[in-house]
């Protein structure tokens, strides 16, 4: 399988504050790829690197082609989606109105309506809460808004930080089991950054483990997963 | 009774001067958090464009439409070319850049123009036009064409994918950038309407206050009255908010005549209109701080 997205040498910096070193790994093309670390270890700025989002050095290239030092809107608009930790929302902004800002760049109007139905296909809620503010949507409804966001883009590859954050575990499971529906489905590549390791490793193909701002173990899931330095510090067993 | 409703109608005239111009500000300000200053005498500058298309031999509404898109462009260049550079600078530098746009618009204006004091057409029709004894031709007019401006504003804001882009900017740039809306394009655009819809209100106004380089200078005060009354970050207070300061103006001016002339008295009268709108600013600052529309910021900390 030929590498969707290829990181190489990535460095990233926060003011005068290095937080990632050498960090380099490959996403295959329709697989689901998650980083794991702890608190700080620099997921997110990867994540926020990808979308030059935080000032990076090194090499990135999507889809064979180099984007690093391009702006935050050009990266989006090739078809990567990021959803931000939290509620990646726009709070004031209604349900509709949110979505339909998510297909802005798009310009294939009949497809855009196409997937806003297979949209609430997969988030009956939202369509029952369209003229709502995003805002006073619960956490988990917020989540679900924030990845029906991401889809409205029509991702190639899709940037997913903490889905679980703040989500009591039977809505976690269910965002869980959308993502992997997402990725089978609309063949849409996943990065998947997750505290919840056990879940992560469940979910994705691929995983690598980042260490203050550097790469220390990458493999295939089900490899990482029986490690026994990733049992102890991530799993817990 | 003819005289309450007389200053009640110049009061909404006024008032949708102001709330052009609240609204200008108030544009700016939910996407920079930034009071342009400058915005008054902008719209000074664009209304001496219109004047001056007028004396060629342009006619009233041809020189109008030319002078606020030439108000749009304006904006959108004053923001790429100055602000753009000043984005990470500390909020002093912007507030001397303003203040620096400020002298030079008036200034600018004053050496090609002179600052003698011009009088400016009114393009509504003298007779049949307005309710004789009650509002005149030109305030009808005036309060006509600021409300079709502000509908097409409203519309373009609430119903177009670019105005939903610039309000997603606003709200939040970061996560506009997110879904490939172009923030600083949006901000320049944001800017180039703020000017024109202020180009709008000083064409309208210029026939009631007579054209001269400090001819909006009280509006600038009233107008950012206007604002704070509705509440600075939102657009819909702003032009409300405009209205109840420009009856409110007449109304305090109306009531301290009405005092005068029963117990013979002096306590307020029209010289004291702007004293009006400062006090306003003060009260609402100092008692309701996020205006009559406006919601109360909480950050988490």
């Amino acid at each position: 399988m030929a590498a969707l997205l290829e990181v190489k040498g990535l460095k990233a910096f926060y003011g005068q504050t290095q937080s990632l070193y050498d960090v380099g790994f490959e996403i295959p093309d329709g697989g689901i790829t998650t980083l794991l670390g702890a608190n700080g270890a620099g997921k997110t700025t990867t994540l926020r690197a990808i979308c030059n989002m935080v000032r990076t050095d090194g090499t990135i290239r999507f889809a064979g082609k180099d984007i690093a030092g391009q702006a935050t809107e050009e990266i989006v608009r090739l078809r990567i989606a990021h959803v931000p930790e939290g509620r990646g929302t726009f709070t004031t902004l209604t349900v509709d109105e949110n979505l339909r800002i998510a297909a802005y760049t798009r310009r294939d109007k009949a497809a855009v309506h196409a997937d806003l139905e297979r949209v609430f296909g997969y988030f009956p809620r939202l369509k029952e809460r369209i003229q709502q503010q995003a805002g006073t949507l619960s956490g988990g409804e917020q989540q679900m808004l924030a990845i029906a966001r991401a889809l409205m883009l029509k991702p190639r590859l899709m940037l997913r930080d903490e889905p679980s954050f703040g989500l009591a575990p039977l809505i976690v499971q269910e965002i869980f089991r959308i993502l992997r529906r997402i990725n089978e489905d609309d063949k849409v590549s996943i990065l998947l950054v997750e505290q919840n390791a056990a879940l992560a490793l469940d979910l994705a193909t691929h995983a690598y483990v980042l260490e203050t701002g550097r790469v220390v173990m990458s493999g295939p899931s089900s490899v990482v997963k029986n490690d026994e330095n990733v049992r102890k510090s991530y799993l817990g067993y | 009774m003819e005289q309450f409703l007389q200053q009640i109608a110049s009061g909404l005239a006024n008032g949708a001067i102001y709330a052009c111009v609240a609204l200008a500000l108030v544009m700016i300000y939910v996407s920079t958090d930034h009071i342009n200053f400058a915005q008054g005498e902008m719209a000074m500058f664009s209304t001496y464009i219109s004047w001056q298309l007028m004396t060629w031999g342009v006619s009233f509404w041809f020189a109008f439409v030319l002078a606020v898109v030439f108000s749009f462009v304006l904006g959108v260049v004053i923001e790429r070319a100055i602000l753009r550079p000043l984005h990470n600078a500390p909020v002093l530098s912007i507030v001397v850049v303003f203040i620096g746009l400020l002298a030079i618009c008036n200034s600018v204006a004053g050496a090609i123009w002179s600052y003698l004091i011009k009088e400016f057409p009114s393009p509504f029709p003298k007779s049949s036009f307005g309710i004789a004894g009650v509002i005149g031709p030109h305030q009808l007019g005036v309060v006509i064409v600021t409300l079709v401006v502000l509908g097409l504003l409203f519309a373009f804001f609430r119903y177009t994918p670019l105005g939903l882009a610039m309000r997603a900017a606003a709200q939040n740039p970061q996560m506009a950038r997110l879904v490939g809306v172009r923030v600083d394009w949006m901000l320049a655009l944001g800017w180039g309407l703020a000017a024109a819809v202020g180009a709008v209100a000083g064409i309208m106004v210029a026939h009631i206050v007579y054209l001269d380089p400090n001819m909006m200078g009280g509006i600038l005060l009233y107008a950012f009255a206007s604002a704070l009354v509705g509440g600075i970050g939102n657009p819909g207070g702003a032009v409300v908010g405009g209205f109840i300061v420009g009856v409110l103006e007449n109304m305090v001016a109306y009531a301290g005549n009405q005092i005068e002339k029963a117990t013979g008295i002096y306590i307020i009268g029209n010289g004291e209109k702007l004293t009006v709108a400062l006090i306003i600013v003060i009260t609402v600052l100092t008692v309701k701080p996020a205006g009559l529309f406006g919601r109360v910021v909480v950050k988490r900390v």
